[in-house]
């Protein structure tokens, strides 16, 4: 009855999604508009694939095991793939490529901290977690300590955690499609919602994990493809590689845009070296190493990735799986540099800009330049794989977080909350899948609420509640004996409450007064510059640095165009959310403060706290987490 | 295997659970010292020591691509040791135990 529902369902709504597709939209994205039936084409291949899969999956699904982890029957290699599936998101997929197109250096290094997160992940939270764990946060930390409290608040915090890293998903990936294909912002942020809903309301974590697993091959086998084609010019050497993005002229006038007068006395040399030197992007060394810390700390306390270590059977192949993540993870931001690096060379930076301001098609255009161009057929193929890539790879990172929120609410607050542990598998799997639907709505609707707000900076902040409230917690009661519930929940709130508070007062907010003086430079600057490009469009003499010209000078219209809109937009507004004129802070991440202060309230909890429970379960947790003993095992047919 | 009656505190005071414990403890926590400062480096060098950095070594590479380079072979590095230590000896060490659990009687 089930496969059944799920066959009209998922015919009736992917009939529906069609047709809300099809209508030709006004926007105009990279892709043009003749060739954008590939983009769907493309995109419903991969659609058909993963719906044929969670049908398949939508037959398994029946006992909580299956739902919540797989039956723990996937193994370490799969699970690596699902892992890097659940974590490379469009952010780290389009957006660090796009950084390193536009600053070079810097961009590679914001990379490091998403590998080197995995260290933490594997030395001292994935098998200990697969040990005594069973299919949440909230379970790892009610081992020991009361569960009703811990639960709760654990489910809190990953509610919190998933909703703001997917509120950044949600608007990120409706405004990249939008910007790739031109589909409305609204239909791709239902169209989104909706695909990864069938997933996990029907496949559970086992359709979920496939989508994953799915996605991240296809991810790295675009990546790989753009860059034997970017580096085999080159004949695959570095150094010859990177001569070629010192000596390039357009390279060069990044530099010397970004430098300013800074650049006025070095040579066309020195400005494409300085591409590959520090400091072009990332100026503020403490925010980087607070950011580097809640990376380092916060991925090990993601609750979509804890999750995935509860659906392998043993603790070795989490192991495994953490190491097959690693390769395919740092292998792929290994690639992005040339990504990056080439679409610099062959697309130039200011067109990668003209398109977007923060460098997102960078990954695109440099696949539609290797195919030929924009005219040409094959061009338009390899920019509409990517673009379909992109869509997949929003759609898996979102199913995962949904999943995991769900289970936080049908499983800690429904069951071992309101029903005490007293829920049939038919009445929890059930619940699940009603949890999943409320979250996936939830995420539909902030998704079209927080349109056109600035929300990058929520996965930092994301990763920051995780790495200040979740780790503490998780590594604490794993490794210190006097850790107890009175530790966990004033270490889990302060840590969160700290983290939020002080992004809330930081520069990452919009304040409406700062916003409406830069804009009204912009527009005070505005026809000197316009002036000043309109001579030098004069005075070009070949039709590249006319081109060049002519590129700058859309970019400033869009700018001035921009500033003007954001003084209409914040005409009657004078404070923050928060009621702030200016921010309080300079920081713009908070982990250096909040990430210690969640350590030490968790410590300073558990010594003010009685709880005879936690210290006489240790034993049987800290034998359990090294051993293996007694853990939860595969499902039994 | 039955999950309840297992004697946990005789089974933490094995003199093999406790040689486990101290090999493990110290191997993880070392590696994870060094792994974090090694990571740590790159931020500070790249903010305070531009001019190490920006020495060219081969070709147009420079210290700093080098270094940033390194920190992806140094965390593969780092996993690849410690799977292979854990696969060795860990595993086995705790092996041994499970094997033994009967043993240890079954005084909860």
């Amino acid at each position: 009855m089930r496969t059944q529902k799920f066959g009209t369902l998922g015919s009736a709504s992917t009939a529906a999604l069609l047709l809300a597709l099809a209508p030709a939209a006004h926007a105009q994205g990279a892709v043009p508009d003749r060739f954008r039936w590939l983009t769907f084409l493309v995109f419903g291949v991969i659609i058909a694939i993963t719906m044929y899969v969670t049908y398949r999956a939508a037959k398994r699904v029946k006992t909580t095991q299956q739902f919540y982890a797989a039956g723990r029957s996937v193994s370490g290699i799969q699970n690596g793939w699902a892992i890097a599936g659940d974590y490379l998101s469009a952010a780290s997929f389009l957006g660090i490529a796009g950084l390193i197109s536009l600053y070079g250096y810097d961009g590679f290094m914001y990379s490091v901290g998403w590998l080197v997160a995995y260290i933490t992940v594997l030395l001292v939270i994935a098998e200990p977690c697969r040990n005594i764990g069973k299919y949440t946060l909230g379970d790892i930390l009610a081992f020991r300590n009361e569960p009703k409290k811990v639960k709760t608040v654990a489910a809190i915090s990953t509610i919190v955690v998933s909703i703001f890293y997917l509120t950044a998903q949600m608007v990120g990936g409706g405004v990249l499609v939008k910007t790739l294909i031109g589909i409305d912002y609204e239909v791709s942020v239902i169209a989104v919602g909706i695909i990864m809903l069938m997933y996990v309301v029907f496949g559970g974590m086992v359709a979920t994990t496939w989508v994953q697993i799915i996605k991240a091959v296809l991810l790295v086998a675009a990546s790989i493809l753009l860059v034997m084609f970017t580096w085999a010019p080159y004949g695959f050497s570095l150094p010859a590689f990177l001569t070629a993005v010192v000596g390039d002229e357009k390279v060069q006038l990044q530099v010397a845009k970004l430098l300013g007068d800074a650049a006025s006395n070095m040579n066309a040399e020195q400005l494409g070296q300085r591409f590959l030197e520090p400091g072009l992007f990332l100026k503020a060394p403490i925010d980087q190493i607070s950011l580097g810390m809640a990376l380092v700390l916060g991925t090990a306390g993601m609750p979509h990735i804890l999750m995935r270590f509860f659906t392998v059977p043993t603790a070795k192949d989490a192991r495994t799986s953490v190491n097959w993540a690693m390769a395919i993870i740092g292998g792929f931001y290994v690639l992005t540099l040339f990504l990056g690096m080439g679409s610099a060379i062959n697309v130039g930076s200011a067109k990668i800009a003209s398109i977007d301001a923060g460098g997102n098609m960078a990954g695109p255009l440099l696949a539609q330049f290797i195919g030929g161009g924009e005219e040409s057929m094959l061009g338009n193929l390899f920019l509409a794989f990517v673009a379909a890539v992109a869509f997949a790879t929003i759609v898996a990172v979102v199913a995962g977080l949904v999943l995991a929120s769900a289970s936080a609410m049908s499983h800690d607050i429904w069951v071992g909350v309101v029903k005490g542990e007293h829920a049939t598998q038919q009445e929890e799997v059930r619940a699940a899948r009603i949890c999943s639907v409320i979250v996936g709505a939830i995420a539909i609707a902030i998704g079209i609420l927080a349109k056109g707000q600035n929300v990058a900076h929520l996965v930092a902040l994301a990763f920051a509640v995780a790495a200040s409230s979740n780790l503490p917690a998780v590594l604490l009661t794993l490794y210190w004996k006097p850790c107890n519930t009175g530790g966990i929940i004033l270490g889990m709130i302060v840590g969160a409450f700290t983290a939020i508070g002080l992004v809330l007062v930081s520069p990452n907010m919009t304040y409406p007064l700062l916003v409406k003086e830069a804009a009204q430079k912009v527009i005070a600057a505005a026809p000197a510059k316009m002036e000043k490009l309109q001579a030098k469009l004069a005075a070009a003499t070949d039709a590249k640095q006319q081109e060049h010209v002519k590129l700058d000078i859309a970019g400033a219209e869009k700018a001035l165009k921009k500033a003007e809109g954001d003084m209409k937009k914040f005409e009657n507004e004078t404070t923050s959310i928060v009621g702030l004129e200016r921010p309080l802070i300079q920081l713009k991440n908070p982990g250096i403060f909040s990430i210690p202060l969640g350590f030490i309230c968790v410590i300073i909890g558990s010594l003010l706290y009685r709880d005879k429970r936690s210290q006489e379960m240790w034993d049987e947790l800290y034998v359990r987490q090294n051993t293996g003993i007694g853990r939860e095992g595969a499902v039994a047919h | 295997m039955s999950p309840v009656a297992i004697n946990w505190k005789a089974i933490d005071n094995d003199a093999r659970f406790q040689q486990l414990h101290s090999r493990k403890t110290r191997f993880l926590w070392g590696l994870m010292v060094f792994s974090i400062i090694y990571y740590f480096l790159l931020p500070i060098g790249a903010a305070y020591f531009t001019d190490l950095f920006k020495i060219k070594v081969w070709g147009p590479v420079n210290v700093g691509i080098l270094f940033a380079l390194s920190e992806f072979v140094v965390a593969w590095l780092i996993a690849y040791y410690y799977t292979q230590r854990a696969n060795r000896e860990f595993d086995s060490m705790a092996d041994q135990l499970m094997n033994d659990v009967a043993r240890f009687g079954g005084k909860k």
